[in-house]
């Protein structure tokens, strides 16, 4: 090895340091103790005890209260997923179409859930769900209901609450996808005899769809392990992993049972995420780089 | 009766006319070609005939039929545009079937007339491949396939060439051009690129500013110019500021030939049409500032008192004089194209061609 090269390896792991400090350091050793505490044993009376087991595991995956509990997230986040896309994606597209100054004074509006303090927007929406909100009152007024209707804590209505702030994600992701898009590949199929929505059925659609599934994953992610949205909408009588886990950590103080249901949630993310990238690069490898 | 009429074509965004009052009749089987430099409205005109961009004024009329309420999906057109326009989700085969797809054909039929269609392009074994996996002459061939599959009233081409090098251009120039007159198909090519339009089509339409300047057989426009701007933008040109007095014309001091008119004139001469002589009293005078060897013709510029020339000399064998030497510029009177010199008659300057030079005499101090 020459001089210079050495040099510029040290340089470059100097460059490196701060940021592999920082992830080892925020990232790495939280998860590692997290994973070593639920093995650990836990007493009512005696807390923490530091045997190694996979009691936590067994407890969870025996009893029906945490199946029903990871069941319920899996369908709250699969639901806000597919609702994200449905909502999303024309969105991605409708926004494309658009001239400027539109196009950018749209992207703007769709970002806002993210602009906004997750406390502010989710007590936003209670005061919207609830039954004296502006929802019943709306339903009541159509006459579409005769009472009071109130979404909260229901799965309704948590799943309203993640499309609102999770949207943006599909939205974006799937605008990057388009925007690699040839437009004139649009007029090539109209001038082959394509009706407008074959167009965006054939030729649209399939383009968009990696940036539809690296969407779906974000979402995915996000909804399964949100937190904020769901402890105050669905509140404690609709309890979700992520909430779950917090109640154990803090209201059982039962660290280690948290401990291994994060740890399982985890997994269950991982899993879904890793299995999703697999199948897109497996299907669009020769189509798209 | 004509196959493509249009009338009246108009196109304006905001207060810019794109195409203005454009009219055209094209034969079937006939190759037209939309020259002019970018912004001239050429695309424009032929995304108004596809249906893609909706005229402001006029109309198409298409064999009998009136275009104007029929959408870009019901005319059958086949267009190929600039940079292929593929889908790049489908394989070359794919992407042939589509059009055929749309026209509800039966899988055996399609999948015997797309085979059919990637032989005629050479590319009966690349069916398989994604546009990406192909070269872009290769996927050229593809779009080509794809327009030519469905059986279209017309061809229409949008630079289909411009994204080629310059060796797989000219061969497919000659491989578009034995397609369109073995189908008989009217094909109608917007280029930038005076070579390709020469070489291509039966007629030129010249347009500038969303006018057209001229419309003609190749030969026509390239030695009869209708315009200064259709002189400048063919072929290298060169102009001279003169003066014609008592039936003789002048430059830069120098009788050179004769002229009726008196009064000071623009003298217009094509590079290939002007011959280097020795230096004499009666013909413009010059002195040779480059050489460029091109294989097939020597190019030079002299510099005269009249500006720099650009002389075209095709190689004959013999070596042409060097560097440095004196020489005479002569022409036959019937190559020059002389105009009386007004303000609007001077030459517009046109970016695909060298830009001429016609400062007075004066503004020049031979060395």
């Amino acid at each position: 090895m020459t001089k210079v090269q050495s040099e510029e390896r040290r340089s470059a792991a100097l460059l490196l340091g701060p940021a592999v400090l920082l992830f080892i350091g925020i990232g790495v050793a939280p998860l590692l103790m997290t994973i070593l505490l639920s093995f650990n044993g836990w007493h009512a009376t005696t807390g923490i005890d530091p045997s190694i087991s996979f009691r936590n595991y067994a407890d969870i995956l025996s009893d029906g209260y945490f199946a029903q509990i990871f069941l319920r997230t899996l369908w709250i986040a699969t639901a806000t997923t597919v609702i994200c896309i449905l909502i999303g994606a024309p969105e991605a597209y409708v926004l494309r179409r658009m001239s400027q100054p539109w196009r950018s004074i749209f992207l703007m509006v769709i970002i806002t859930p993210l602009l906004i303090s997750v406390i502010a927007r989710t007590l936003g929406w209670a005061m919207l769900l609830n039954g004296n909100g502006l929802v019943s009152t709306a339903l009541q007024g159509a006459g579409l209901s005769s009472r009071p209707v109130s979404l909260m804590f229901t799965q309704t209505g948590v799943i309203i609450a993640l499309v609102h702030v999770l949207v943006p994600f599909m939205v974006l992701s799937v605008w990057s996808a388009l925007s690699r898009m040839d437009r004139s590949a649009e007029g090539a199929a109209l001038s082959l005899g394509a009706s407008q929505f074959t167009v965006f059925r054939r030729i649209v659609l399939p383009q968009a769809l990696p940036g539809i599934l690296s969407g779906a994953v974000i979402v995915f992610t996000l909804a399964a392990s949100a937190f904020a949205t769901p402890a105050i909408i669905g509140g404690r009588r609709l309890k979700v992993v992520a909430t779950e886990a917090y109640d154990e950590f803090l209201h059982s103080l039962n660290w280690p049972l948290g401990a291994a249901i994060a740890v399982l949630l985890l997994i269950g993310i991982v899993t879904v995420v890793v299995g999703c990238n697999r199948w897109i690069e497996r299907r669009y490898a020769t189509v798209f780089q | 009766m004509p196959f493509l009429v249009i009338e009246g074509l108009r196109k304006t965004y905001g207060a810019v006319h794109a195409v203005d009052r454009l009219d055209l009749t094209v034969e079937r089987g006939e190759f037209i070609a939309l020259l002019g430099p970018s912004g001239c409205g050429k695309t424009t005109t032929l995304q108004m005939i596809a249906g893609l961009v909706e005229p402001s004024v006029g109309r198409v009329v298409l064999d009998g039929a009136d275009m104007s309420a029929v959408p870009p999906n019901r005319r059958d057109l086949g267009i190929v545009f600039q940079n292929y326009a593929l889908f790049p989700h489908m394989s070359a085969a794919e992407n042939v079937a589509f059009g055929l797809e749309m026209r509800k054909l039966s899988r055996t039929e399609i999948g015997k007339r797309v085979r059919d269609a990637l032989a005629m392009v050479g590319l009966a074994d690349k069916s398989d491949r994604y546009p990406r996996q192909m070269s872009g002459g290769q996927q050229q061939r593809v779009a080509l396939a794809r327009a030519l599959i469905i059986g279209p009233k017309a061809l229409l081409l949008d630079e289909p060439l411009s994204n080629l090098d310059a060796k797989l251009r000219e061969e497919m120039q000659v491989e578009l051009r034995q397609i369109q007159s073995r189908l008989g198909i009217t094909a109608i090519l917007v280029t930038h690129d005076q070579h390709e339009a020469l070489a291509l089509s039966d007629r030129i339409v010249v347009m500038n500013g969303g006018k057209v300047e001229q419309i003609g057989d190749p030969f026509t426009v390239y030695e009869n110019p209708a315009t200064p701007f259709v002189a400048h933008f063919l072929g290298k040109n060169n102009v001279f500021a003169g003066e014609a007095r008592d039936g003789v014309l002048h430059i830069a001091g120098r009788p050179v030939g004769l002229h009726l008119a008196t009064g000071r004139v623009l003298v217009s001469l094509r590079s290939e049409k002007i011959r280097l002589i020795p230096d004499t009293t009666d013909a413009l005078s010059g002195r040779i500032v480059s050489r460029i060897f091109q294989g097939d013709h020597w190019l030079f510029r002299v510099e005269t008192a009249a500006g720099v020339a650009t002389v075209l000399r095709q190689n004959d064998g013999t070596e042409p004089p060097r560097e440095g030497t004196r020489v005479g510029l002569a022409w036959n009177e019937s190559d020059a194209w002389i105009q009386p010199q007004t303000e609007s008659a001077a030459a517009p300057s046109a970016p695909e061609t060298e830009q001429p030079i016609w400062e007075p005499a004066e503004a020049l101090v031979e060395a």
